[in-house]
C-alpha cells in the first residue's frame, strides 16, 4: 500500500517526457521509480554505465530524458527529478493494470561502433521471464531478496526488482558491498532469504572467512562459477547455489546447479540454434532472435554447455564490452594515433578472480594521465587498461590486422614507461 | 566477527610511517600496481582520479586488510568513500579498528 502511494506520488512529478534514466541507488527507490514509469507509460533507460559520454549519447537517443536520482549531488548531466518519499501515507489506489505489450525499458549494450545499442523490453515478456525464474529457483511466495548487484544491471533488474514485483517476494533496499555488509543485510531480513550475487562477491565472501546467517538459496550470475568454488560455497554456507545464464539482450534464459550437473537447462519455450559458428537464442520471452556472445554446445533438448566467451568480448565483473568498442573509444581520443586493447595473458593473483584488459597506444604528444582521463570520460572505469603501454608503433601484420598474440608479446617485451589505471 | 569493533572508538593518530608503508605495499601487491609503494601519496585519493582504483580494487583491498589486520570493513557508501579517501585515512581506520 505504501509502495502504491509512493508510486502515485512520484508518477505526478516525472514531467511530460517519455523517457526516464532511473539512477536510484536504493533498490526500493528504484522500484518506486519503475512503478511510476509503468503507471504513466514512460520508458526506463538502463545504460550499462553513466559516464559523461554515455549520458551525451542517451540525450541524443531520447532528447526528453530526465534523470531520477536519490543522490544529493548527482553528477549526471540531465534534467533531474530528485526522489522524495510520499509526504504522508496517502490512500493508495488499486494496483494499476499494465498492458503486456507496454514498452517498459530500453537496456543498452555498448555495440562496436561507439553508439550504445538499445534493446526493448516489454512488460509481459519481462514478467514471463521472472515468473519462470522464481519457479526455477524454487522460491516460495514471500521470500526476502538481498542483492549485491545494482538494479540497473539486467541481472539485478530481473533477479531483484522484477522477480519481487511479479511473484510477491520482498526485496531489501540495500546493495551490500563488503562481505560483512552482505552478512548484515541478510541478517536484517526474515527467512526464507535469498542472496542474489556474482562470482566476484561470492569469492570475496569465501576469502573473507565470513559467517552468513542461515540463507535458503544463493544465486550467481554474470560469469560462470568454477565448479570447485561452487562446491565450497554450498558447503561453507550450507545452502544450495544456483547459477543463471543470460544476456542483456535476452534476459535470463537458463539455470543450473553446478555441483550437480554442468549442463544448463533453458527456460521453457526458449530455443538455441546453431547458425554456422554462431549460436542464436529465440522463442519464449525473448523479444527477437539474438546472437549469444558465448561459445555454447547444444547437448540435448533444452540443454547446453557453456565453453567460454567469444574472443572479442570483454566481461569484467558483469560489465560487458568488446575489444572493438574499447578500441573505437581509445582511437577517438585527440592525439591518439593508434591504439588497441587486448586480453592479458598474465593471471593476477586476485582474490576476486577478476581479470582486466591491457592496451598499447601510439600517442607521442600525450601522457598516461591524459589518455586515462579521456578514457574515463568514455568508458566504465573497470575497462581502464592495466597496464597502458606507450609504444612507437603497433605490431600490425601484413594485412593491417593486430593479432592478440603479437600485442601480448609486445607487452611482455616492453620495458619503457608503463602505467596503471 | 564483524561486530568486534565498537563504534565509539576513535581513530588513533598514525603512530608513524611504518604502517602506512606496510599498507601501501599490501595495496601494490594485491592489485599488481605498477608503482612503488613509497610513491603513493598518503593524502591522494585512492578512488577515481587519484590512484584510479575502482570498486573491485576496493573489494580486493578490503580482503587483504581483513586477513592481515582482522578488520572487516563495513560501510554505507559514505563511509566507504571516507575510508578510501586516501591512504592516510585507510591507515587511520585500520589503526583504530585492528584486532591483530
Amino acid at each position: 500500500m505504501q509502495f502504491l502511494a509512493e508510486v502515485a506520488c512520484l508518477a505526478g512529478r516525472l514531467g511530460d517526457g517519455r523517457h526516464v534514466l532511473n539512477a536510484c541507488a536504493d533498490r526500493y527507490h528504484f522500484a518506486v521509480g519503475l512503478g511510476a514509469c509503468l503507471a504513466r507509460a514512460k520508458v526506463t533507460l538502463l545504460p550499462s554505465t553513466h559516464t559523461p559520454e554515455v549520458v551525451r549519447q542517451l540525450r541524443a537517443f531520447a532528447p526528453d530524458v530526465v534523470c531520477l536520482t536519490d543522490e544529493a549531488a548527482c553528477p549526471i548531466a540531465l534534467p533531474q527529478v530528485g526522489y522524495a518519499a510520499a509526504p504522508t501515507p496517502a490512500a493508495a489506489g488499486a494496483v494499476p493494470q499494465i498492458d503486456p505489450a507496454q514498452l517498459v525499458a530500453y537496456v543498452f549494450t555498448s555495440g562496436s561502433t561507439g553508439t550504445p545499442v538499445p534493446h526493448r523490453k516489454s512488460w509481459g515478456r519481462l514478467c514471463a521471464c521472472v515468473r519462470e525464474e522464481s519457479v526455477r529457483l524454487g522460491l516460495a511466495p514471500g521470500c526476502a531478496i538481498v542483492a549485491t548487484v545494482p538494479p540497473q544491471h539486467m541481472y539485478g533488474f530481473e533477479s531483484s526488482v522484477l522477480i519481487a514485483l511479479a511473484n510477491g517476494h520482498a526485496l531489501s533496499a540495500e546493495r551490500p558491498f563488503y562481505p560483512a555488509d552482505i552478512a548484515a543485510a541478510l541478517t536484517r531480513v526474515p527467512r526464507p532469504r535469498v542472496l542474489i550475487s556474482t562470482p566476484v562477491h561470492l569469492r570475496a565472501l569465501v576469502a573473507a572467512g565470513i559467517q552468513l546467517p542461515h540463507t535458503d538459496l544463493i544465486v550467481s550470475s554474470t560469469a560462470p562459477l568454477a565448479q570447485q568454488l561452487a562446491a565450497e560455497i554450498e558447503q561453507r554456507f550450507a545452502t544450495p547455489l544456483l547459477e543463471i545464464y543470460g544476456s542483456t539482450e535476452t534476459g535470463e534464459i537458463a539455470a543450473r546447479r553446478p555441483t550437480q550437473a554442468p549442463e544448463w537447462q533453458l527456460w521453457p519455450g526458449v530455443t538455441l540454434s546453431q547458425r554456422g559458428e554462431e549460436t542464436w537464442a529465440h522463442g519464449g520471452h525473448i523479444e527477437e532472435p539474438t546472437r549469444m556472445w558465448d561459445v555454447l554446445e547444444l547437448t540435448g533438448a533444452g540443454r547446453f554447455l557453456l565453453h567460454g566467451r567469444i574472443a572479442d568480448l570483454v566481461n569484467i565483473a558483469g560489465k560487458r564490452s568488446s575489444l572493438g568498442y574499447l578500441n573505437h573509444q581509445l582511437n577517438s581520443i585527440p592525439g591518439v594515433l593508434d591504439g588497441a586493447f587486448f586480453h592479458c595473458d598474465e593471471v593476477r593473483t586476485s582474490q576476486t578472480g577478476v581479470a582486466r584488459v591491457a592496451a598499447c597506444v601510439v600517442a607521442p604528444d600525450l601522457d598516461a594521465a591524459r589518455v586515462l582521463a579521456a578514457l574515463r570520460d568514455r568508458v566504465d572505469p573497470v575497462f581502464l587498461p592495466r597496464p597502458l603501454l606507450f609504444v612507437a608503433r603497433l605490431p600490425r601484420n601484413a594485412t593491417g590486422k593486430l593479432p592478440q598474440e603479437a600485442l601480448r608479446a609486445l607487452a611482455a617485451s616492453h620495458s619503457g614507461p608503463a602505467t596503471v589505471a | 566477527m564483524s561486530d568486534k569493533v565498537s563504534p565509539l572508538r576513535r581513530p588513533a593518530p598514525d603512530g608513524g610511517s611504518a604502517l602506512t608503508a606496510e599498507v601501501a605495499g599490501l595495496i601494490v601487491e594485491a592489485l599488481n600496481l605498477d608503482v612503488a609503494p613509497a610513491d603513493i601519496d598518503p593524502e591522494q585519493p585512492l578512488y577515481g582520479e587519484g590512484l584510479g582504483l575502482d570498486s573491485i580494487d576496493v573489494l580486493e583491498i578490503a580482503l587483504v586488510v581483513s586477513k592481515r589486520y582482522g578488520v572487516q570493513l563495513r560501510a554505507d557508501s559514505e563511509e566507504n568513500v571516507r575510508i578510501f579517501g586516501s591512504l592516510r585515512k585507510l591507515v587511520d581506520y585500520i589503526t583504530a579498528h585492528r584486532t591483530k
